[in-house]
């Protein structure tokens, strides 16, 4: 079974980071490291390409840096890395980043791709499903459960209420929530094979897309600073205003 | 010139989060329990190849480059306990080195290979109730009886002791004395006459499991020796080196991380209406302390170069763990006195960081003892 996953160099979210004060995009530096949320999608698609005597591609936009974070997926065990590093593709929208990612996987031989439900760094929360829309191929959300029987797929959806059993036919997206597996570690072995592994660097041309980014961020305002929350002295009733301020953010 | 690759920095930060993940989390039961499950933990190690990284392939090793080593070191270092990180010095870089020098491919085979893949926990067993540094002292003694040698005697202080499956031993095989007549011998724990007769209660690493052992009539065959019979202190001296460097290599990454806990708590901390971290007095001695374990850290650097290179790295790994020593102690000192009350109390880290530490300027070849080493090879003594 072939699979593709996306995947995202962002920096370090333990590090500080700055804006473009023109553009007001995110500065990404040299050295970047593999979305964690990415990981979780890295593991799902090497167990499958495990149990299915496959292949694990993965496939990602951005500024190549010192390719730490393709490394970094690599080692845990990928087999080749495409990458989309394109000036002009600098702060694009979702759309546009779903088009380049569906072109660079339309190039490959495919049967399954994985996708985390969102990046780190920008939370859009909606490429996987446009990328899914744009192959023509039928996306199944939110997994928290991936079985497949090589053919087919089905999935444990998540739900506010629990989650919903669903299945479609390869080829199919998949995009999966944190905990659907245990990401595995590159091991030292795995670590040293990742730098003989190819790397594919494109450009959004070689691709056939323009290289648009299709918004434009006009000013960055700072978040509010966090208010102080209301405190609850207990007289014996407290309990009663937790439960009414529980069920105001709609939490119970 | 920098020493590492881009390889070296994704192996730091896998490491870092094997110990954010499968250390840090036990760690308080650990202590508490005076016990680690080593073969449990190694067994994690060994799948990850970090037991084996500087050894041969054929043995399952990496055949990486030295470099790695340090980043290991450096990185089980900055664990929430010293335990961990000398459990795996010994079993990395104290009681396998000569078995992968000198061993027979048989006893690499036996011996080495399941104690890279982590499902043998090793330990070594040179120091004696009254022979620690002064190695030529040592009374532990193996007579040969036609394929076996009986051996008597004693060992203390002996890491990984409760849990060892093999100890590296030094004994005395003739009856010349002094340096000479001494050989390397590996004995499996399961031998008869093998008895780990007190565990040892300690003032700090206190999660790690230290034993004295007594051995009576303990019959190990011939074909265990390693190496030359009767060089098996010019071997074992050879293996103190390696295990000196492990030693300061994981106390930079300790030090690093404490001053960093500290300068995190000072800004937080406030004092007569400003965070701590405003005195000036603390910022310089913080920059002093930093100052300090940035010159550990060149030195061991310059110390593993020489080693990569296939120079003799005695002077330099003597000079650093002698300044490990001095430095460990006194940024656990300050680190503590920084967090006045609190830092005092068991609860914080602080407290377990200057006990744990407070071994480095006596394991492994006590600062005196490095200082007469340099003495003698600078001619002075």
């Amino acid at each position: 079974m072939k699979v593709a996953v996306c995947v995202k160099q962002i920096p370090d979210p333990a590090s500080d980071y700055s804006l473009d004060p023109a553009t007001h995009n995110l500065v990404r530096p040299a050295e970047q490291v593999l979305d964690d949320t990415d990981r979780y999608g890295v593991e799902m698609a090497l167990q499958i390409a495990e149990q299915h005597e496959g292949s694990v591609t993965l496939v990602s936009m951005g500024p190549s840096g010192n390719l730490q974070g393709i490394r970094q997926a690599l080692a845990m065990g990928a087999d080749k890395a495409v990458l989309v590093d394109d000036e002009e593709l600098k702060g694009s929208d979702s759309l546009t980043t779903a088009k380049v990612l569906a072109a660079a996987i339309a190039r490959e031989e495919y049967d399954l791709v994985i996708a985390g439900t969102e990046s780190t760094d920008g939370y859009s929360g909606i490429v996987p499903q446009q990328v899914a829309a744009l192959l023509g191929i039928p996306s199944l959300t939110y997994a928290t459960q991936v079985d497949t029987d090589g053919s087919s797929v089905s999935i444990r959806r998540q739900t506010a209420a629990g989650y919903d059993e669903v299945s479609a036919s390869t080829p199919v997206l998949v995009s999966v929530t944190a905990g659907v597996v245990e990401p595995r570690y590159p091991t030292f072995k795995g670590i040293m094979q990742a730098k003989q592994k190819p790397v594919d660097t494109v450009t959004a041309g070689d691709l056939g897309v323009e290289a648009s980014p299709g918004q434009a961020i006009r000013s960055v305002q700072p978040a509010p600073a966090r208010e102080a929350g209301e405190k609850v002295v207990d007289e014996g009733e407290a309990h009663l205003q937790v439960v009414a301020a529980l069920e105001q953010a709609k939490v119970v | 010139m920098s020493h590492f690759t881009p390889e070296h920095h994704q192996f730091r930060r896998v490491v870092r989060e094997f110990v954010e993940q499968e250390i840090n989390p036990h760690v308080e039961e650990w202590e508490a329990a005076q016990m680690m499950p080593l073969h449990d933990v190694f067994g994690k190690m060994g799948e990850l190849g970090f037991l084996g990284l500087e050894y041969e392939p054929e043995y399952g090793g990496g055949g990486a480059d030295h470099f790695f080593t340090v980043v290991f070191a450096e990185e089980i270092g900055r664990a929430d306990h010293g335990g961990i990180g000398m459990a795996t010095g010994v079993q990395v870089d104290m009681a396998t080195p000569s078995l992968a020098k000198f061993g027979t491919p048989e006893q690499k085979e036996r011996f080495l290979a399941p104690a890279l893949r982590g499902e043998m926990v090793t330990s070594i067993a040179v120091t004696e109730p009254d022979a620690g540094s002064d190695v030529a002292a040592i009374r532990t003694r193996a007579v040969r009886d036609g394929d076996e040698w009986v051996i008597n005697g004693s060992k203390m202080y002996i890491t990984n002791a409760l849990q060892a499956d093999w100890m590296c031993l030094l004994a005395r095989t003739s009856e010349e004395g002094g340096y000479e007549g001494m050989s390397q011998i590996i004995v499996p724990t399961d031998v008869p006459g093998f008895e780990v007769s007190r565990k040892l209660d300690k003032l700090g690493m206190r999660a790690s499991d230290t034993g004295l052992l007594t051995f009576t009539d303990m019959r190990v065959p011939v074909e265990n020796t390693l190496g030359t019979e009767g060089m098996g202190f010019q071997q074992q001296m050879a293996q103190f080196v390696i295990e000196r460097m492990w030693a300061n290599y994981s106390s930079v990454g300790g030090a690093e991380r404490a001053i960093r806990r500290t300068a995190d708590y000072l800004r937080e901390r406030q004092v007569f209406g400003k965070p701590l971290i405003k005195q000036q007095y603390i910022q310089f001695k913080l920059a002093e302390l930093t100052a300090e374990v940035e010159a550990l850290k060149q030195l061991n650097y310059a110390t593993a170069a020489s080693y990569q290179r296939g120079g003799d790295p005695t002077r330099l790994a003597t000079i650093s763990k002698w300044k490990a020593g001095k430095v460990t102690r006194e940024v656990a000192d300050w680190v503590l006195q920084f967090h006045g009350g609190i830092g005092y109390m068991e609860e914080t880290w602080t407290a377990r960081y200057l006990r744990d530490n407070r071994l480095i300027s006596i394991g492994g070849g006590a600062d005196e003892v490095m200082l007469q080493v340099l003495a003698r090879m600078d001619g002075l003594a």
